[in-house]
């Protein structure tokens, strides 16, 4: 039975994917894209990876969706022109035989690998108790690899001033995307005071199970930062300014506590990331504790985009919060020559 | 050797990778004008540490390592600096303070602003490219070493778009969509070495890996993806737009140092993790590459109007010079790349171009603030109105040119020496040959800003004098820099720049580049020669010109993204394939 199940999913996996290649229209691949990252996380669960179709489901379906979203709002007027640039028949008929023996290669490659396969996993468990953890996926994320957690971090603050340098320059220092303005009676408004509160619950729990259980800062975070971006989209409160000084301490406090975490550990455990000995796990929440509100303002700032109005802009009344996603021409690079 | 417990000088290695990106968040953290101080107390930190390193790796004699956390691989992380990663780390310190400084008078945060767009961003990312290029040499790990090509790419974009045009908008995006490619395809190989050996630690890779399909697919998808980061042609898509549109003192960074990031990467690849794996003719077709890019981009930066864009072309002719030495370092006895004067040639090439092309892109920036273009037609006058720039630029050419003593010159020397005694004749050619391009234009380049104007030149604008030092100290340190280099190496290698032999290679490859130069410029070069040598010169400057402009359309036609896509994947097939090809049963 389970077998049957697994064959389908992974049938419809591939249809998914094809779609989303062959689709004609932006939307309809974004579309299929989304619901081809829940599926995914599906299969992630029936491997028992946990951990892994969280992240999957948060980040791959939900935010990278809702990413992809805001760019083919942007990119509505460009479809045509782009669709003019498709290459001939010839051209695509290679491509698709390169891409499909590189495929056919790499399938061969996966169904020679060695038998068991050659794996950390017993080597993670047995050091373990050395973290004070139970999650051996935080074990590896915040002892074993700790390095690269905290340069992770740090790739998203990049991200972050990337996408900020894109603004205008008489926007800077202002508020990112559109004020939005939803009707205080709507659907979205009422959803917008009555979510939040059940979100930063789930999102606060994920975090803190995170440490014995799958979950963790990056789920958890991905689910505060939808919470914040719903009461923004209904109008409730506005986006930051992006030189605040709170908004600013909040980007950096995550990497910027690891370190000093990381100088602890150099100066009482004689390696810099390393824990003393019995502080493990507490210094291990010390550390999550802080990478929570870089990870969710990052996470939102990066769906808020570059700055594109004045600090003070007015709310623009009687725009709601679909329309004006979708229909505005494209504040932050586009419009600006 | 050691290379799974720490060493004394290994507690260097994770400040020298820190500290920069420390840096950086103090600035976001602190911002307005605080952003450019913050720098400019890292800087000299940064190469504080980096002269730091040199030293612990020069007394302990041996590679620096540094378990993280206390974990020993494979479950840990190690850093490791050895010899090319101290160099490197060094060279990188050195060229990060020299463009800090040049980038002072572009990136000063105006008065009356309390924070500007531009500056914020420039020095939050030149901290950041800093920090993972120093995380590129030393990391010992293939994972932590994608985080560091994350780190890397996601600095850089930015850095071209700085000037906030829908054309550099454009490049910007072409870079970083064509980089994530290749990111992808490097992941998909460490995965797949992961899941065939257990293990993503080098040295515990590189005695595990075997020549099998599993290795030899992972090395073909990571080179493919890490050359498409190099923009090693075919897959320079990107390159020239990105690097002749950023502004100069980001253009420097991007041309000078980020490339050479997943270069190093391929040369870890190639040279540390599977050295058995590299048959000789995936070696020749890395050269092969190389020695197009050098063919292509230099006939192509011959027929450029502007400048910088001449500079870009020339960056794409140089990557290729640094794919040279890969077949060169191939032991055809033991079947497998072999550390030796192939790769210190190789290295010395890449610290070289570092200094001298920060430097070059450095003086196109400054003549093009001052002048307000840079059209090098319209350069007459400019070595009078700003000697120092002229100057720096015309060292740095001298430099990549290889005379002596030049870093160009000993790589050129340990390189040819490595063709001579494993019988690879062709690469001699291809090596002098490149001389002899970069000889034509800054041959061009100097004869346009040697030439006297009529009417006064209108300057629109006063150059930083401190900028134009800081150009013409990395491009003596370029031309200076086989000194320095001799400490490690014999001292017979450098000869009398003066004696007859050395004098008459410098004197050819001159007079070839002058003729190259004259051929193939846009503008003719020497109006009145032109016109009294007669017709059949001007026979064969038609040819000449017929030819660059068959290059030219070749390379437009090569940059267009169904080519660059398919070129992308074709190049990782014929990875696998040659790879196949004579390796050991």
């Amino acid at each position: 039975m389970t077998a049957i199940v697994s064959l389908v999913v992974a049938l419809l996996l591939l249809w998914l994917a094809l779609w989303t290649v062959v689709a004609r229209d932006a939307f309809v691949a974004v579309a299929g894209f989304v619901v081809y990252g829940l599926l995914l996380s599906l299969v992630w669960v029936r491997l028992a990876g946990i951990d892994v179709a969280l992240t999957e489901a948060a980040i791959g379906g939900g935010l990278t969706g809702a990413l992809l979203l805001g760019a083919v709002g942007r990119l509505r007027g460009t479809e045509a022109a782009a669709w003019s640039e498709r290459s001939g028949a010839c051209t695509r008929a290679f491509a698709v035989l390169l891409s499909v023996s590189v495929a056919t290669v790499l399938a061969l490659c996966v169904l020679t690998l060695p038998e068991p396969p050659p794996t950390l996993a017993p080597q993670a468990a047995e050091n373990l108790a050395a973290t004070g953890v139970g999650n051996p996926i935080t074990g590896v994320l915040l002892a074993f690899r700790a390095l690269d957690t905290l340069l992770e971090a740090v790739v998203l603050v990049i991200a972050l001033i990337g996408v900020w340098s894109l603004a205008p320059d008489r926007f800077w220092g202002g508020r990112p995307g559109p004020r939005y303005g939803a009707d205080p009676d709507g659907i979205l408004t009422y959803l917008a005071r009555v979510l939040p509160p059940i979100g930063i619950v789930v999102g606060l729990y994920l975090f803190w199970a995170g440490a014995d259980h799958p979950g963790g800062k990056f789920q958890s975070a991905t689910i505060l930062a939808a919470m914040w971006m719903l009461v923004q989209m209904a109008g409730l409160s506005d986006a930051p300014r992006i030189d605040s000084r709170w908004l600013r301490a909040g980007i950096v406090v995550g990497p910027l506590v690891f370190v000093a975490v990381g100088v602890l550990g150099a100066w009482q455990a004689g390696a810099f990331l390393g824990y003393p000995d019995g502080w493990a796990k507490p210094m291990i929440v010390v550390i999550e504790l802080a990478l929570l509100p870089t990870l969710v303002l990052v996470l939102a700032l990066l769906l808020n985009g570059a700055p594109a109005r004045s600090a003070d802009s007015p709310p623009a009344p009687g725009e709601t919060s679909l329309s004006a996603r979708s229909t505005r021409p494209m504040p932050a690079g586009g419009t600006r020559q | 050797m050691e290379l799974w417990t720490s060493t004394h000088g290994g507690a260097l290695l994770a400040p020298a990778v820190l500290l920069p990106f420390v840096g950086m968040l103090l600035g976001l953290l602190l911002g307005g004008r605080q952003v450019q101080r913050v720098a400019f107390v890292f800087m000299p930190l940064g190469l504080a540490l980096a002269v730091g390193i040199t030293v612990a790796w020069l007394r302990e004699g041996q590679t620096l390592v540094y378990l993280l956390g206390g974990w020993a691989p494979p479950l840990g992380i190690a850093l490791r600096a050895d010899g090319p990663a101290v160099a490197m780390l060094l060279a990188v310190a050195g060229v990060v303070c020299g463009i800090g400084i040049y980038a002072r008078a572009d990136f000063g945060t105006p008065l009356g602003v309390k924070e500007s767009r531009a500056a914020f961003s420039y020095w939050l990312l030149l901290m950041a490219v800093w920090g993972a290029l120093n995380l590129v040499f030393v990391s010992g790990d293939l994972f932590t070493l994608y985080v560091a090509l994350e780190l890397l790419t996601f600095a850089g974009v930015p850095l071209v778009c700085l000037a906030g045009s829908g054309e550099t908008l454009r490049a910007a995006l072409r870079y970083m969509l064509f980089a994530l490619c290749g990111s992808v395809l490097y992941l998909l190989g460490a995965v797949l070495l992961y899941g065939g050996y257990g293990t993503l630690d080098i040295p515990l890779l590189a005695d595990a890996v075997q020549p099998e399909p599993i290795a030899r697919t992972a090395l073909a998808l990571m080179t493919a993806g890490l050359l498409a980061k190099t923009a090693l042609f075919p897959l320079h898509i990107w390159l020239p737009p990105a690097h002749g549109g950023a502004p100069a003192a980001a253009s420097a960074v991007l041309s000078a140092l980020v490339i050479k990031g997943s270069w190093f990467l391929v040369v870890r690849l190639w040279f540390d993790v599977m050295p058995g794996v590299v048959t000789l003719p995936s070696a020749q077709l890395l050269g092969v590459l190389g020695a197009m890019a050098i063919v292509i981009g230099s006939v192509v930066a011959l027929r450029q109007e502007r400048l910088k864009l001449l500079v870009a072309y020339s960056t794409m002719a140089q990557i290729g010079y640094l794919f040279l030495m890969f077949p060169l370092a191939f032991d055809a006895t033991g079947n497998t790349l072999m550390h030796g004067a192939a790769l210190t040639g190789g290295l010395l090439q890449a610290v070289s171009h570092a200094t001298a092309k920060a430097a070059m892109f450095m003086a196109a920036g400054l003549i093009y603030a001052a002048l307000g273009h840079d059209r090098i037609a319209d350069l007459a006058g400019v070595a009078r109105a700003l000697p120092v720039t002229v100057l720096a630029f015309v060292l740095a050419g001298i430099a990549l040119m290889g005379v002596v003593p030049s870093g160009a010159y000993l790589a050129k020397k340990l390189l040819l020496d490595a063709a001579d005694g494993s019988g690879q004749w062709w690469w001699t050619i291809v090596l002098q040959g490149g001389a002899v391009f970069t000889a034509g234009y800054v041959v061009l380049v100097l004869v346009n800003v040697l030439r006297r104007r009529s009417a006064a030149l209108i300057l629109v604008k006063r150059v930083s004098r401190r900028s134009e030092f800081a150009a013409l100290v990395l491009a003596v340190g370029s031309l200076l820099l086989a000194l320095a280099a001799l400490g490690p190496l014999p001292g017979h290698l450098v000869s009398n720049p003066l004696a007859h032999k050395e004098l008459a290679t410098t004197v050819l490859v001159l007079m070839g580049g002058a003729l190259l130069a004259l051929g193939l410029s846009r503008a003719p070069l020497l109006a009145v020669a032109r016109s009294a040598a007669g017709a059949n010169e001007g026979r064969l400057r038609h040819a000449a010109v017929a030819i660059g402009t068959a290059f030219e359309h070749a390379d437009r036609l090569v940059r267009r993204w169904p080519f660059a896509s398919i070129a992308l994947l074709t190049l990782a097939a014929a990875f696998g394939g040659l790879l196949l090809v004579g390796a050991p049963k």
